[in-house]
C-alpha cells in the first residue's frame, strides 16, 4: 500500500506494540539504568556526609537486588507515562494503537507485579490496572516507531511545578524559579533529584518539554545549545549547595543532573517548567 | 540487611521493639539511628481519610490506634514464593491535615519521608509520639526487613488497604522527637552552610 507521498506503509501490529510496551515497563522498573548507576557512583565520590554516603550506599545495593530479583525498585512502580514517535509511512494494523500501548501497560503491571497507583481524581477508586497511560503522541518521518516508557513516581512529580514568567523575568527568572522549587521540595521527592526544566512553548509545552529533558541520558550536558548547557551547569552548582543531601537527610548532592530543553514562546510570555525526578530515574525504549 | 547506617554524630544503632509506650518514645532523639522490629501497619492517603472520618464520627476504627506505629506506604504485589513486593515510605506531609488527631487517639510511631507541619510536630510533642523517616527508593532492600504481612482492614483500597506487618530490624532515622526538634532542618542547614563556606 502506498500512502499520497508514494511512499510504500510499512505495516506494523499492534500486538507486537502490546509486548514492546508490556516489556519495556517491567523492565524500567526493576533494571535501574547504567547512566543512573554511574550517576550514583560519582554521587558517592562526592558526598561527603557520612550519612549521605551510606544512603547512596544503599540506594545502589537495592539496585542491585532490584535486577537480581526482578523486584521494583521502588514499590511506587509509577504513573505510565510514553512517548511515541510514529513514522508518517508506519500503518498499525490489528487493532487501535491507544489501545495497544494500554494493553501493554496492563498486562506489564499485572504480570510484572507491578503497583497499580492510577485512581479516579475525585473518588479515588483505583483503576486496577494502572491505565489508562499517560501517552504523548508525535508524527514524524520515516517507517519506524519508537516507544520510549518512563513510569513516574507521585512523590517526585508532586513537588514539579510551571509558572508563567514575564519576558522581563530572563534566564535569571527562570533560575530563581528552579532553585525556588528544588528548595521547596526538600527531602520529599527522595533526593538526590534530577531536575528537569522546560523552558518557551505554552504551558503545556513547557511541561511536555520539562519531562522529556528528564529521558536524556543523566548528566550529560545539553546537546546543542550552549546557553542551556550553562545554565545547567550552574544551577546543579548551586542546587548541590542547598545542603538537602541525600534522603533529604543533609549533605553535598541533591541532585544528580539539572537537564533543559527550550522553544520558542509568544511574545508575552516566559513559560517554564520544572519537573522533579526521584533517584530512581526510569525510562526504556524501543524502535520498533 | 546491613544495618550500618550511623547518624553524623556516630551513635550505634538503637533496637526498639513495637508497641511504642511514651516512654520509647521520650527517650528517642531527633538523629538517632533506630532498627524497629515488631508489628506496624501500612496506611497513606485513602485509609488515612477513612480512620479520620470514623474518629470524627465516633466509629469504631479496625485497628487498635492505642501505642500503634504507622508506616505510610504501599506495597507492590506480592510476588511467588515472597512475603511482600517490594516497600518503602511515600511523601508524608499529605497525611498531616488527619494526623494530630490519630495521635489524639493513641497512635504514636510513624515512619515516612518528608517535613511534616507544625501541627503534627506540635501533636509529636504534646502527645510523646515520634516521627521517623526511612529512605525512599530502596524499596526491595526494605522488603527484606518484613517477615509477615497480612491485610487488615479496607481491602477495597487495593494497594492502600491497611496491613499489618512484622518487621526485623526496619532501619528508620528519628526526624522529630518529643522536645520538637526536627532532623531534617537541623542536618539541611548544618550542611548548607557548610557548603557556603
Amino acid at each position: 500500500m502506498e500512502n499520497k507521498t508514494g511512499n510504500v506503509l510499512r505495516r506494523i501490529k499492534s500486538q507486537r506494540i502490546t509486548a514492546t510496551v508490556r516489556k519495556l515497563f517491567i523492565n524500567a522498573n526493576t533494571i535501574l539504568s547504567a547512566d543512573v548507576i554511574s550517576a550514583l557512583r560519582s554521587a558517592l565520590q562526592q558526598e561527603e556526609s557520612p550519612i549521605g554516603r551510606q544512603v547512596l550506599d544503599k540506594i545502589l545495593e537495592n539496585a542491585d537486588i532490584a535486577r537480581r530479583e526482578a523486584m521494583p525498585i521502588c514499590q511506587d512502580t509509577g504513573l505510565a507515562v510514553l512517548f511515541v514517535e510514529i513514522g508518517q509511512d508506519v500503518r498499525i494494523v490489528g487493532g487501535d494503537l491507544r489501545e495497544a500501548i494500554n494493553e501493554g501497560v496492563k498486562q506489564a503491571y499485572a504480570e510484572g507485579n507491578l503497583r497499580k497507583s492510577i485512581c479516579d481524581p475525585l473518588t479515588r477508586a483505583n483503576t486496577q490496572d494502572n491505565t489508562p497511560a499517560v501517552i504523548h503522541m508525535d508524527i514524524v518521518p520515516g517507517k519506524r516507531l519508537k516507544i520510549v516508557a518512563m513510569p513516574k513516581g507521585g512523590g517526585s512529580e508532586n513537588m514539579s511545578a510551571a509558572r508563567m514568567l514575564t519576558p522581563s523575568a530572563g534566564i535569571d527568572g527562570i533560575k530563581k524559579f528552579v532553585m525556588e522549587t528544588v528548595e521547596k521540595a526538600g527531602a520529599n521527592p527522595c533526593p538526590p533529584i534530577i531536575v528537569g526544566v522546560g523552558i518557551g512553548g505554552s504551558l503545556e509545552q513547557a511541561c511536555i518539554l520539562a519531562k522529556k529533558a528528564l529521558l536524556r541520558p543523566v548528566g550529560d550536558t545539553h546537546p546543542s545549545d550552549g546557553r542551556l548547557a550553562q545554565m545547567e551547569a550552574e544551577l546543579l552548582v548551586r542546587i548541590n549547595k542547598l545542603g538537602i543531601g541525600p534522603a533529604g537527610l543533609g549533605g553535598k548532592v541533591t541532585a544528580l543532573a539539572v537537564q533543559a530543553e527550550m522553544m520558542p514562546c509568544h511574545i508575552a510570555s516566559l513559560p517554564v517548567a520544572v519537573n522533579i525526578q526521584c533517584h530512581v530515574a526510569r525510562h526504556r525504549e524501543e524502535i520498533i | 540487611m546491613n544495618n550500618d547506617i550511623t547518624t553524623a554524630r556516630g551513635n550505634d544503632p538503637i533496637h526498639i521493639q513495637t508497641p511504642l509506650s511514651t516512654d520509647i518514645c521520650s527517650s528517642l532523639s531527633a538523629g538517632d539511628i533506630v532498627l524497629i522490629s515488631g508489628d506496624i501497619y501500612t496506611a497513606r492517603d485513602a485509609a488515612h481519610r477513612r480512620l479520620y472520618e470514623a474518629l470524627v464520627k465516633g466509629l469504631p476504627l479496625p485497628i487498635n490506634l492505642s501505642t500503634a506505629t504507622i508506616f505510610y506506604a504501599a506495597p507492590s504485589p506480592t510476588p511467588i514464593g515472597k512475603v511482600i513486593g517490594s516497600i518503602g515510605p511515600t511523601t508524608s506531609y499529605r497525611m498531616d491535615v488527619f494526623t494530630p488527631t490519630l495521635i489524639e487517639h493513641g497512635l504514636r510511631g510513624m515512619i515516612g519521608k518528608g517535613n511534616r507541619s507544625p501541627e503534627v510536630v506540635e501533636a509529636i510533642k504534646k502527645y510523646k509520639a515520634v516521627y521517623f523517616g526511612a529512605i525512599g527508593g530502596i524499596a526491595a532492600l526494605t522488603a527484606q526487613c518484613i517477615k509477615r504481612m497480612e491485610l487488615v482492614a479496607y481491602e477495597d483500597l487495593g494497594p492502600e488497604a491497611i496491613r499489618k506487618l512484622s518487621v526485623a530490624e526496619l532501619p528508620v532515622i528519628v526526624i522529630n522527637d518529643t522536645i520538637g526538634r526536627d532532623l531534617y532542618t537541623e542536618e539541611q542547614d548544618r550542611w548548607r552552610t557548610i557548603s557556603e563556606s
